[in-house]
């Protein structure tokens, strides 16, 4: 079901907080939402920037997660690398709306292809 | 139905001159409807003849104040806004107890419930908000209410006089001003909230936790996580059941769960209505001729649950009634809880990340929590807990956007800090206090007496702490500790701390958590960031592992392991390789196995098509390429053939490794595959600081290895010698000998303790290697084979604490245990969309 350009992905409370839930994209890559200990929720391409690790698996921490493979900290706002390390995840815009998250179906078909 | 003021109808001119003022119908007598109306009195108290019909029984109250009626700190009569009189002095009919069921647009005329029409020219729709009822079973037994109006409370007081349980589902504002006044009347409350912490959407998890802990500490049962399944009952409520089967009894339950904007009179009327009813900056509809205000209207994208938005509307509104539009641009909210003694503040975004600045200022032993988020040098959010004294401060500074850069250093201390004297340097600030000011709370030291301690040659923080103990204890004053050591020593003081800290967020070191934990009493990880002043609001991926363990051994059978802060190996209970798939590792005790394990793992194999299976160093069998989707599929088949995980994904016990003994072996002096598996048995399960491994050979030819071990046996003609501290990696470092014991249960019980005290006394992440250097052999023989009353001590709480962590994970995962850890949330695909949950 999608309304406009904003496609229905699920529900918030399936993802748990500071977890992260994953999305594939038939034919491209797939995302990550993440949900932060605010309650907030955020939407990458799941891979990181370095050696492609799945960020969905990193530990979440404010709007940050920890990669799982070499422990890069990647901006959940940014997509940026933190720190020291240079590079960038594509991000995508994402709501929530009456309990449901919505993606922005143009920007994840740009994003994941 | 209740007639109040004078009755006019259609066609009551009124006016001397014979011409007929524009009717203004307002549908809701709420704050907004009447607020809406002061504002255009007060602007042209004669441009039209008002009529407002409203749905309850009373005159214009204060709905935010129902929590002190409630409370017993009111009476409805305080409440009230507009009396009567209000009414008959402006000339306004009030119509209550009869709300309008249906506008006739084209006809501009209104319906109300009791069959009566009014026509309008301008209509005013001041709706609110409706209560969110959770849809469960039970949900319109007599006893389930909401908390909205006053005969809400009525319903609750009534309650109460009987005494008895009640529950409140929703740990929201709401929710807790009801429970709290339910409390103060004399009934057993628990609040049911289904995420994690309290108040959620305007607290950050730290303030949450000290909210909920303050309300237990008042008698509240307050259960976070927690999801209804439905209220139970016949013929009125007897409790509510939880989806984990809980049962809580109540006579009485409250539904505070949300509010929606109330938009069915408005939708029917073919009003443009979203999530609420679509109005511009004037507050006007789709319709020209309608205007909504309020709770029940959607303003660029935004509707407000809270009083402030209303009066920035009402102006608005009635500007644009009286022709001098000023138009309204939306509204920054706060919130404050009106729970008496307890002062909880929040404003704006205070969610933090991206390119924002947290301050955070923590006293723990008075209960505060202060945070403030600023963002290109001006605050954009604050969460205040325990003194919100400056709270309107930082939301007027955050309003007005300003440039807080030269108060910065001093803006969390407040506005009497922040802006006396000009002092921008906060040593100056410090330097100013008097000798008699408290630096320490915790300790009860004055500035005068840190100052001494200085000068009698306590040169850094830790011999500050140990000789006059200020800052030895929340840490909270650390900061100011170091700026009298800088002011007393003067350049003298190299500021550098001796101690390593456990990460960023903190300036304790990992020997202080674990031991204020303990010595604290402290049960979970915001109550550890929150005590001992952590930096940041839910740390970091170095500090949060390691607490999850802390915590962990603190605490065995008590503590709740928290998901989120292991690493994706403990997690995923297997290990992540570099393409993202996992390797699996099932259990092979002592490593011995069978055709049937065998068999099992082959099938495996072939069935998931996995692209490598590998003896491990461990003398296991690691089965490659699985992905995370599979892996319960994986663990459901070597369940069934006997087999449980392998932790070989775990800061855990990995394996042991046996060579075959006595059993076969010619030069075999005892079964040390026999006590290989037995040890396996004992230890396997129990989270440690970092992998442990264990070997036993049979003889001192030592064919497993036992000696770059991290506890090895060594089997001789006459008993077992006892390794500690070995390993392989980076840098080989083989074992020291602990001791030399006669019998297969000594060499059990040894090996329990060694790793008690591994568990209890090593930091995360701290093999047993540089452990065992950091604290010296001595120390570890002294403990462990001197000490003999402290070894059973140790043997006993290593078995307690196995008697809650020898579950198997994989076979609670293959039941179903945590699935959304290895399902996708939903498929994306270009055209449709396919969410798995709904």
């Amino acid at each position: 079901m999608y309304v406009g350009d904003w496609i229905d992905v699920g529900p918030l409370a399936a993802i748990p907080m500071r977890g992260s839930r994953t999305v594939p994209v038939a034919g491209g890559d797939e995302i990550a939402l993440f949900r932060t200990g605010d309650n907030q929720v955020f939407a990458l391409v799941n891979r990181c920037p370095h050696k492609h690790g799945p960020l969905s698996q990193g530990i979440i921490h404010g709007h940050a997660v920890s990669c799982p493979l070499h422990n890069w900290r990647i901006s959940l706002v940014t997509g940026q690398a933190l720190g020291e390390d240079r590079g960038c995840t594509p991000t995508i815009p994402v709501k929530v709306d009456g309990g449901r998250v919505l993606l922005c179906r143009t920007s994840t078909l740009k994003a994941a292809a | 139905m209740d007639f109040q003021g004078h009755v006019l109808t259609d066609d009551d001119t009124e006016e001397p001159g014979g011409n007929a003022r524009p009717r203004l119908i307002v549908i809701g007598n709420g704050m907004a409807g009447c607020r809406a109306v002061e504002e255009l009195l007060e602007r042209d108290p004669t441009h039209y003849r008002v009529t407002i019909f409203g749905a309850e029984p009373h005159v214009n109250y204060n709905r935010i104040m129902l929590s002190p009626v409630l409370a017993g700190e009111k009476t409805f009569e305080q409440i009230v806004i507009n009396d009567h009189a209000w009414y008959a002095d402006n000339r306004i009919e009030l119509i209550t107890g009869d709300p309008v069921v249906a506008i006739d647009r084209a006809a501009k005329k209104v319906t109300a419930r009791s069959g009566r029409t009014a026509h309008y020219d301008k209509l005013l729709i001041a709706t609110g908000s409706d209560p969110f009822i959770i849809p469960v079973p039970g949900k319109n037994l007599p006893g389930v209410i909401s908390f909205r109006d006053m005969k809400d409370v009525d319903t609750m007081l009534a309650a109460a006089a009987q005494g008895g349980d009640a529950v409140v589902i929703g740990g929201g504002l709401l929710g807790l001003e009801a429970a709290h006044g339910l409390s103060l009347r004399g009934m057993k409350v628990t609040v049911i909230h289904l995420m994690p912490t309290l108040m959620e959407r305007q607290l950050d998890e730290a303030a949450g936790w000290l909210l909920k802990t303050e309300l237990e500490a008042r008698g509240q049962t307050i259960l976070t996580g927690a999801d209804t399944a439905e209220i139970v009952g016949e013929t009125g409520v007897e409790g509510v059941r939880l989806k984990d089967g809980r049962l809580i009894p109540a006579s009485l339950v409250v539904m505070a769960v949300g509010i929606r904007p109330s938009v069915a009179l408005a939708r029917e009327a073919g009003l443009a209505v979203g999530r609420g009813i679509h109005v511009d900056d004037h507050m006007v509809t789709s319709d020209g001729d309608i205007l909504a205000v309020g709770e029940c209207v959607e303003h660029d994208g935004q509707v407000y649950g809270l009083v402030a938005p209303l009066w920035d509307m009402c102006r608005a509104l009635a500007d644009g009634l009286v022709g001098s539009p000023s138009g309204y641009r939306g509204s920054v909210t706060s919130t404050k809880l009106k729970v008496s003694g307890i002062d909880v503040f929040s404003a704006g975004d205070f969610s933090g990340g991206g390119e924002a600045e947290d301050i955070v200022l923590r006293d723990a032993s008075r209960g505060i929590y202060k945070r403030v988020v600023i963002r290109d040098g001006r605050i954009v959010g604050a969460v205040l807990y325990g003194d919100t004294a400056d709270g309107n401060w930082y939301f007027d500074l955050l309003r007005k956007g300003e440039d807080i850069s030269p108060v910065r250093d001093l803006l969390i201390f407040g506005q009497a800090f922040a802006q006396g004297g000009g002092q921008a340097d906060p040593k100056a600030a410090v330097a100013a206090l008097s000798d008699d000011a408290e630096i320490c709370g915790c300790n009860g030291v004055s500035k005068g007496k840190v100052v001494a301690t200085i000068q009698a040659g306590a040169c850094t923080l830790d011999a500050v702490r140990s000789t006059c103990k200020a800052s030895a204890s929340c840490g909270s004053c650390t900061g100011l500790v170091e700026q009298l050591l800088e002011l007393t020593l003067g350049d003298e003081y190299g500021g550098e701390r001796e101690v390593k800290t456990l990460c960023k967020c903190t300036s304790f070191g990992h020997g202080d958590v674990r031991r204020e934990i303990v010595a604290q009493g402290m049960k979970s990880i915001p109550e550890v960031m929150q005590r001992m002043s952590w930096s940041t609001p839910d740390g970091c991926s170095s500090c949060r592992p390691a607490l999850n363990y802390y915590l962990l051994c603190a605490w065995p059978g008590e503590y709740v392991d928290d998901q989120q802060s292991r690493f994706v190996n403990e997690r995923m209970h297997a290990n992540i390789q570099k393409d993202g798939t996992y390797s699996v590792v099932p259990r092979m005790w002592g490593g011995i196995t069978n055709p049937r394990e065998l068999r099992a793992i082959a099938d495996v194999v072939e069935k998931y098509d996995a692209p490598m299976v590998k003896v491990t160093g461990g003398q296991r069998l690691d089965i490659f390429g699985i992905k995370k989707e599979d892996l319960p599929a994986v663990w459901a088949d070597l369940n069934a053939a006997g087999m449980v995980s392998g932790h070989a994904y775990g800061k855990a016990l990995r394996t042991v490794k046996t060579c075959v003994g006595s059993e076969w072996c010619r030069f075999g002096t005892q079964d040390s595959t026999g006590l290989g598996v037995q040890i396996e048995r004992m230890s396997w399960g129990s989270w440690m600081p970092h992998k442990f491994k264990i070997a036993v050979s049979g003889c001192p030819r030592n064919c497993a290895e036992a000696t770059i071990k991290d506890f090895g046996v060594i089997c001789v003609d006459s008993g077992y010698e006892l390794h500690i501290g070995g390993n392989g990696g980076i840098k080989v470092r083989a074992t020291d000998l602990l001791c030399k014991v006669t019998t297969e249960q000594q060499a059990l019980d040894h090996c329990a303790a060694f790793i008690q005290l591994y568990r209890e006394d090593a930091y995360y992440l701290e093999r047993t290697a540089p452990w065992l250097e950091r604290v010296g052999l001595d120390y570890l023989k002294q403990r462990i084979v001197d000490d003999e009353v402290g070894r059973e001590a140790l043997t006993s709480r290593f078995l307690y604490s196995q008697s809650f962590s020898q579950g198997d994970p994989w076979a609670e995962r293959a039941a179903g245990a945590d699935r959304e850890q290895h399902a996708h949330l939903g498929e994306f695909r270009p055209i449709e969309m396919i969410a798995a949950e709904q």
